[in-house]
């Protein structure tokens, strides 16, 4: 991937890591950014016009769902890769409830291996924090870790046992690595399949209250604090949730978080028309959720978007709304939905790219959110602008299950530069590998 | 505005309602005559596509079509709980195919008609969804009402037991709301849904402050196996508190009448003398719903089958 020169000239560099928002060129070589700074020679360097674009360390998605292996019909590490850098993603951070689960080092390996081989996209995985995802017996964080593991999570389910998740954070010090929750009380929730409130009572469908996360955040925040291990909730949907990270980082709790483009953008009327492509879990909010969202957002509570990209092929949702499986895909809508904040000044366009790239980096300690000289060159340039038309059939996906198809959306990105490679061209399409 | 499925009654006005209900009126003259018959649908297939069983709604759908003259075609899937889910636009691609001029679906997950009615030519009559609508069983409670009190202007309607799985109280409070009734809900806390008041009602869980002054009282069938234990402690002491018996209608007006969709747990929901004798007026109620369906048909399945936009 190092062997490319590329010049993106004439955009407008946002650059959290540094606070650097102004015009100037990025001289890619090596792999590495080799110089930043305005009216660079290209010197025989391919050059990617950036004028009237954002030039932006590559997004790092905290929370994907590859597929592979074990469900390629609904998404593989290809064509997952490939939605990830058409998205300006140049990194993913893949959950562990594949098929196998990757709760053994070698299947961390067979990942990563593929992911070599396949993706455009860097993949970081996340390994199982117990066996099976079964929420009993810890898995051997140490060896996951050592294979290439950036986090462990049991994503998807929920370690109920208080006791198992007590050891689980205390014991992830020893890897060093966060451990993400995926809070939701499943006695609380039952078979809750809507936000319980005024819509799950006029659509019929089993709620599932807020209350199910909150209860769940607290409880996962106090043992955080028990144990002094990092805590990272994915996907926090409830205002009440939000206020009770807000209050445990004030206090010094090792507590990051995520929110999904869907709960900063849809709130659950979305599913009245009993749409199962806005079956999600945990499920779209009310409006004041759908507020505290974007408020945690804009003040640092919530430090980081993803996507929670999740492929469910189309036999799959086509059926009962409580029969389908949740989850959505996002990787990519996720910049023109998120850049609805920056529109209505939420977030300043620094700001939006530092909950992209830098946060998300730092929480899984990689490289990456920086466009300093001498970091890997994993750059995202954006047409903050441009209008179109998604259509999920034409996208990368191998799956169509998004809220968003069919609708106008504004600002797309339009070339993904990984570790100095040219992977994504917006009127090309993905190029490598 | 009525648009071309009858899906819910949320999604109908006053006008739609009366409309229906005094076409139900002359449907009821014709089920008087010596042939109970008029070719209003002659040469029309109604499919009646039932994924749950209910011989009751079932059939009142297939008197009426039949008195309207419609070739009235059973169709029910397998939907035993071990076969896998089934597309939905599989059976509606189906369906299509035998070309219908409307069809009655009833399905135990909310949502399932809507589904079809996005897939289908023809037009979707909603026969009952999961806790969602069962808009011709709320249709004729109506009916039945006016028959009643020849009103609905300042009427009090109470809807007592278990709201938040029941789709008759829904469809019943989006409809006597819409004439212009007071709607009461009264249960144990466990069983009134979240935000139920936005719909239009008053939520209580008092049944003595509920039905004083009521006009009409609806009794809600017990679902006993999945309810006890879980959302009230068990069936003596739901029939206790919330169980309806001639002692507790004393607080309602003298002249109430007592509904129930049917059908009945005596002695648990409804006492056992209640059940077939004034103020209750079941089996009306039973009687007036081939009129209504066939208010019903006549209105959505008389229509050229295009779909609009
Ligand atoms: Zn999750």
């Amino acid at each position: 991937m190092a062997g490319q020169r590329l010049l993106i000239r004439g955009g407008r560099v946002l650059d959290p890591s540094t606070r650097r928002d102004e015009i100037a060129d990025v001289l890619v070589e090596g792999g590495r950014i080799a110089a930043l700074g305005p009216n660079l020679p290209a010197d025989g360097a391919a050059v990617v016009d950036a004028a009237g674009c954002w030039v932006a360390p590559g997004f790092v998605d905290l929370h994907v769902h590859l597929r592979e292996p074990g469900q390629e019909y609904k998404e593989d590490i290809a064509s997952g890769g490939r939605c990830a850098v058409a998205g300006g993603f140049t990194a993913v951070v893949c959950m562990a409830n594949t098929q196998p689960v990757n709760d053994d080092p070698s299947v961390t390996e067979y990942i990563l291996d593929r992911a070599r081989q396949e993706s455009p996209a860097r993949v970081y995985p996340v390994g199982a924090a117990t066996r099976g995802l079964a929420g009993e017996v810890m898995t051997e964080m140490v060896a996951l870790v050592d294979a290439g593991c950036v986090a462990l999570s049991d994503d998807g389910k929920t370690i109920m046992d208080s006791g198992v998740m007590r050891r689980v954070l205390e014991y992830s010090q020893l890897a060093r690595v966060p451990i993400i929750t995926h809070a939701e009380d499943r006695t609380l929730v039952r078979e809750g399949v809507v936000n319980e409130g005024p819509v799950s009572t006029r659509l019929g469908l089993p709620g599932n209250p807020a209350t199910a996360e909150v209860v769940h955040v607290a409880r996962d925040i106090m043992l955080a604090e028990l144990t002094g291990a990092h805590l990272h909730v994915g996907h926090v949907s409830t205002a009440g949730a939000i206020d009770w990270i807000r209050a445990a980082r004030e206090r010094g709790v090792h507590v990051t978080a995520e929110v999904t483009p869907h709960h900063l953008a849809l709130t659950d009327e979305a599913t009245l028309g009993y749409d199962t492509n806005t079956k999600m879990a945990p499920p779209l909010r009310s409006q004041s959720d759908v507020d505290a969202c974007r408020a945690g957002l804009a003040d640092g509570t919530i430090d980081a978007i993803a996507t929670d990209h999740a492929p469910h092929a189309v036999h799959e949702k086509d059926v009962e709304f409580t029969a389908a499986p949740p989850g959505v895909i996002g990787l990519e809508t996720a910049v023109p939905v998120t850049l609805d904040l920056v529109r209505k000044q939420e977030l300043t366009p620094l700001e939006w790219v530092r909950r992209l790239s830098t946060n998300p980096a730092r929480i899984i300690h990689r490289p990456g959110g920086s466009l300093e000289v001498g970091a890997p060159a994993d750059v995202v340039v954006i047409d903050p602008e441009r209008r179109w038309i998604y259509d999920p059939a034409k996208g990368w996906s191998k799956s169509r299950n998004s809220p968003w198809a069919g609708q106008e959306m504004i600002g797309r990105p339009i070339a993904t530069v990984v570790g100095g490679a040219l992977v994504y061209d917006v009127e090309r399409g993905v190029l490598l590998p | 505005m009525m648009g071309r499925d009858l899906l819910g009654i949320e999604d109908l006005d006053r006008a739609d309602l009366e409309r229906i209900l005094e076409t139900a009126e002359r449907m009821q003259e014709v089920g008087r005559r010596d042939v109970k018959k008029v070719p209003t649908l002659r040469g029309r297939t109604l499919v009646n596509l039932f994924f749950e069983p209910s011989t009751r709604t079932r059939t009142s759908f297939e008197i009426a079509g039949k008195r309207l003259s419609a070739d009235v075609v059973n169709f029910s899937p397998s939907s035993s709980s071990l076969t896998k889910a089934e597309s939905i636009l599989d059976t509606a691609m189906t369906l299509d195919a035998m070309a219908p001029d409307a069809v009655v679906v009833r399905h135990k997950v909310a949502g399932v008609p809507k589904r079809i009615a996005d897939a289908l030519a023809a037009p979707v009559i909603n026969a009952g969804d999961g806790a969602h609508e069962h808009p011709t069983q709320a249709l004729l409670d109506c009916f039945t009402v006016k028959q009643e009190k020849g009103r609905f202007d300042g009427l009090t309607v109470t809807i007592i037991g278990d709201i938040t799985h029941s789709r008759v109280a829904r469809s019943n409070l989006y409809a006597f709301s819409k004439l212009g009734a007071e709607v009461r809900l009264a249960a144990p806390p466990t069983m009134l849904p979240a935000g139920v008041e936005s719909l239009g009602a008053k939520a209580y869980t008092s049944l003595r402050e509920a039905l004083e002054g009521a006009d009409v009282v609806m009794v809600l069938r017990i679902q006993q196996e999945r309810m006890e234990g879980c959302f009230f402690p068990s069936i003596r002491e739901y029939a206790a508190t919330f169980g309806i018996d001639r002692k507790k209608l004393r607080y309602a007006k003298d002249d109430v009448i007592v509904m129930h969709p049917g059908p009945v747990n005596r002695g648990v929901e409804i006492a056992h003398d209640l059940a077939d004798r004034r103020p209750s007026v079941i089996l009306d109620q039973v009687r007036n719903g081939v009129a209504v369906r066939m208010a019903v048909l006549y209105q959505f399945a008389g229509r050229p089958a295009t779909r609009e936009g």
